[in-house]
Parts: C-alpha cells; structure tokens; sequence
C-alpha cells in the first residue's frame, strides 16, 4: 500500500514542484507553439534562405537530446555572459527542443491541405501570407491537432528535465524527498500521479477538441 | 517481400514488449523477496562468507569526487582516499587489494544500493547520522571533515554568516547532509541541489549560484582543479565520515573496525591521509 504520509508530510514541497512544472510547460507550450508556428512557415516558404533556417533549426535541435539543449541555456550561455536561472533556462530549453518537432507536425499540416487551395487563394489576389493565415492554416488546424496534442503531453513530460538542473518542478522536488525519506517508490508514484494530473485532461481536452472540429468539417 | 519485413518487425516489438513487461515484473518480484530472503539466509550465511565465497569485496564509491573516489580519464581507474581505505580492507578480508570491485554510487543512490544487495559495503564520504543509522550500521569514524563553502576568488563571502541573507544562492547535492546543515544555519539563503557535486560545481563556474557547500576535504579537490575559487576558512559542522554496512552484518563490521584500528596503529592510514589530503591527519 501507499504511504499516504509522505504526501501529506511533504505536501508543500510537491505543491511547488507542480505549480512549477505546469507553469514550466504552459510558458514552453505557448513559446514552442510560435516558434514553431514560425519555423513550419519558413520551411514551406517560397523563399529559399527561409528554407534553409527552418530546415537547419528542425534538423539542428530535434537531433540532440534534450538534456544537452538545457544545459546550453543552463551553463553553456552564461559562460559568454548570458545567465538565466535554472527554472528559466530549463523552459527556454524545453521551448527549443519542443519548437523542432511542433514546425514538423505543423509543417505536415500544412502540406495535407491540398496544393489548389493555395492556388485559388492567390489566384483571387490574396497575398501568400494572407493564403497561408486565411485559407492554409485553419485547414491544417484540423489535421495537425492529434499529433499536436502527442507534442504537448510530451512537453509536458519533458519538463522533468529541470529536475536535473535544479529547477525546482515535480522531479526536482522528487528528487529532495525521495532522499530525505530514503523512500524511492512511494514518493515517485505520487510524482507520477501529479504528472497525470496534468497530461490526462490535456489528452481529453486534445481528444474533445478534434471531435468537435471533425463536425464542423 | 514489404508484408513479410511487416510482420517481422511487429512480432520483434511484440517479444520486446512482452519480455520488457516479463523482466518489470520479475525486478519488483525479486526485490520483495529479497528483503524475505535476507532474514532467513541471516542466519545460515552472512555477508563475509558471502564475499569470501565469491572472492570478490563490492564496494559502493564515488566515481566523481577529486581526493576521495575520482575516475581518472587517462587510466580509467578510480582513484583516492575511499578507494584505498577500500583497496586496504580488501586485503585485510581476502588476502589481496585487488580483490575487490568498485561500483559508482552517489548521495542519492548508495542507500538503495547496499539495501537491495548490489554491494556489499558504502566507502563513500558518507556522514554518519541518526537518521541515516536507522538505514544502515556504520563503522567507527574513517575521516573527520567538516562543512565549509566554496566561492570565487574575489568573493567577500568568508563565513556561513555571509550567506545567510536573501538573495545569495548556495549549490550543494541532493540527498546530503550538507543541505540539510545549510538549510539551518543560513535559513535566508536559496538552496538548490544537484544531482552531484560534479554539476552543482559546474552551476557554480557557470555564475549559478554565489557558494557550494559541502565538506571541506572535497572542497579542497574542487579548489585544486580550478585556482578561481577558494575554500573559506571556517567549518560550521563536523561530519564523521563511515563505511556503511546492511543493518545487521555485524561480522562484517566487526572486521571493517578493526581493519580501521589496525591502519591507525601501524600507520598506513596516515600514509593514506597526506597522500589525498596533502598534509597530515589533525589529531
């Protein structure tokens, strides 16, 4: 059976870890979410340069683990006179790494809209990114919201990370009980519920909204 | 040809998930019975017979501390104070130093470690306390050190006091008597904790933070791999250092503390001291 009192002797400390780590993934959410919103675009551009950062960025960062990618933001930064602290790096970190693989679903999206569309768009003297905000993207919406929501429970796990570097979420403090307590089981079970707490209604939400915009297709 | 591959790929997930779930099962099963087991075999076999049996003493140390257990990247041998206190008992239970292996443990880690058998004994500057005695039965005392703070060159932070104050920062490692001891006497001070002194130091150099705290005879090593810092004079702590045993294995003990009382008398253990430390043991 569970050891209820850990949870209820360390409640304060899981209540800032969570309060953190949904904080930590809202803020990469919404950043990664832009960024790649952004990247998508200059990968689909009719503009070579553009081509070439989105590809770069995507190929770049969704190669390299993301432990690394925080520990360039964590320790990496400050050495050229840049410092963040740890809970901020690690989110700058997340958002990164998330951006890459949010321009490729984003980027999948966008190719499924069939080709005609963004020629009647332009054909009807839209400009492109007119099309693109008008026509394309409320189409690829549609298509891009299951593989979107598989990203964000992702991040949302992913923002363990900053357990690692210090930055006080749900793993970090985790990490404290667990050795405070010499308790390894118990204390990650309750981590791990804390977890669901966040990515089961994020999964239902994803689930509700592609149900209701499959209707209105 | 494609539909065969097919097939051939789901059915090697499917053997790679079910023996995933198979082995799961069987790591918790084992663990359990583990803790069953050692009772009973208590009393027909302990922990000595055990490693002269295998011929082989396991001993938790740390891979990533400079004078006490570093892994040298030239030679890729581990190298320091716990590792030839280790060496030493080796010797003194089975008749050869060598006759040992090290496995790297951490602050976090150790504990778990000696509980569910992977090693046999806990060499790894670990402080004895009452809370950690409830866990595990320590040895006498291997080496007396002391909680100090590491901080830049030019840092006017020269005493615990100088830390306590809002706005200062102090890296340390997860898991270790240190934290609790600075959470005390600087209650004003951010704590944050790493995984190992090894990242809380590299927070350190990064700017992360204005101090690291832990005992001084690891600081030292720090000081020594990078002259930018500096270890601050005062200790506010002392931190008895003992060789950790499963709850229970008193023979074991009882061989560890007079290895210890032997290396004192004869003098290889003041050897050990100012070959690691650099000057001799404070009486």
């Amino acid at each position: 059976m569970l050891d209820y009192s850990i949870l209820i002797e360390h409640w304060d400390m899981y209540m800032q870890g969570f309060a953190n780590t949904l904080k930590a993934s809202v803020l990469a959410l919404i950043g990664s979410f832009a960024i790649g919103t952004v990247m998508a675009v200059f990968r689909i551009a009719p503009i070579r340069p553009l081509n070439w950062i989105g590809a770069a960025y995507v190929e770049f960062i969704r190669n390299i683990p993301l432990i690394l990618i925080v520990f360039v933001f964590f320790v990496g930064l400050p050495a050229i006179g840049i410092r963040f602290d740890s809970f901020t790096a690690g989110t700058l970190g997340l958002t990164v790494y998330t951006a890459a693989f949010i321009a490729e679903v984003i980027r999948a999206g966008i190719l499924a809209v069939p080709k005609g569309q963004m020629e009647a768009a332009r054909s009807s003297g839209l400009t492109y990114l007119q099309a693109m905000w008008y026509v394309i993207l409320p189409q690829a919406v549609k298509i891009v919201i299951p593989p979107m929501g598989n990203q964000f429970i992702n991040l949302v796990k992913n923002s363990s990370v900053l357990g690692v570097i210090a930055g006080l979420d749900l793993m970090y403090f985790g990490d404290l009980i667990s050795s405070e307590t010499f308790v390894t089981f118990d204390v990650y079970i309750f981590v791990a519920l804390f977890y669901l707490l966040l990515t089961i209604p994020l999964s239902l939400g994803v689930g509700a909204l592609e149900r209701r915009l499959a209707k209105s297709r | 040809m494609f539909k065969t591959v097919w097939k051939k790929m789901i059915g090697l997930g499917l053997v790679a998930m079910l023996s995933a779930t198979a082995l799961v099962g069987c790591s918790s099963e084992t663990t359990t019975e583990n803790k069953t087991d050692n009772k009973k075999e208590q009393a027909a076999e302990t922990t000595l017979d055990k490693i002269k049996e295998r011929g082989k003493l396991v001993v938790g140390v740390k891979y990533d501390l400079n004078l006490f257990g570093l892994k040298n990247p030239q030679t890729g041998e581990v190298e320091g104070f716990d590792i030839d206190i280790a060496k030493g008992l080796a010797k003194k239970i089975l008749g050869d130093e060598n006759k040992i292996e090290l496995k790297e443990v951490t602050s976090k880690t150790r504990i778990p470690m000696l509980n569910n058998g992977e090693i046999d004994a806990i060499i790894a500057t670990m402080t004895i306390t009452e809370e950690r005695k409830k866990e595990v039965d320590f040895s006498d005392v291997y080496f007396m050190a002391g909680q100090s703070l590491l901080v830049k060159k030019d840092s006017n932070i020269n005493s615990v006091k100088d830390v306590n104050k809002k706005g200062v920062t102090v890296l340390t490692a997860k898991g270790s008597t240190s934290a609790q001891n600075i959470r005390a006497k600087a209650p004003e001070a951010t704590v944050l904790e790493f995984e190992n002194y090894a990242e809380a130091f590299t927070a350190l150099k990064a700017g992360q933070g204005d101090a690291l705290t832990t005992d001084n005879a690891l600081l030292f090593g720090m000081a020594k791999q990078d002259p930018n810092f500096r270890v601050v004079d005062e200790t506010f702590s002392e931190e008895p250092y003992g060789i950790a045993v499963r709850k229970g294995d008193k023979e074991l003990l009882d061989v560890i503390n007079e290895y210890l009382k032997e290396i004192k008398a004869n003098g290889e253990y003041d050897k050990i001291y100012e070959k690691w430390i650099g000057e001799k043991p404070k009486q």
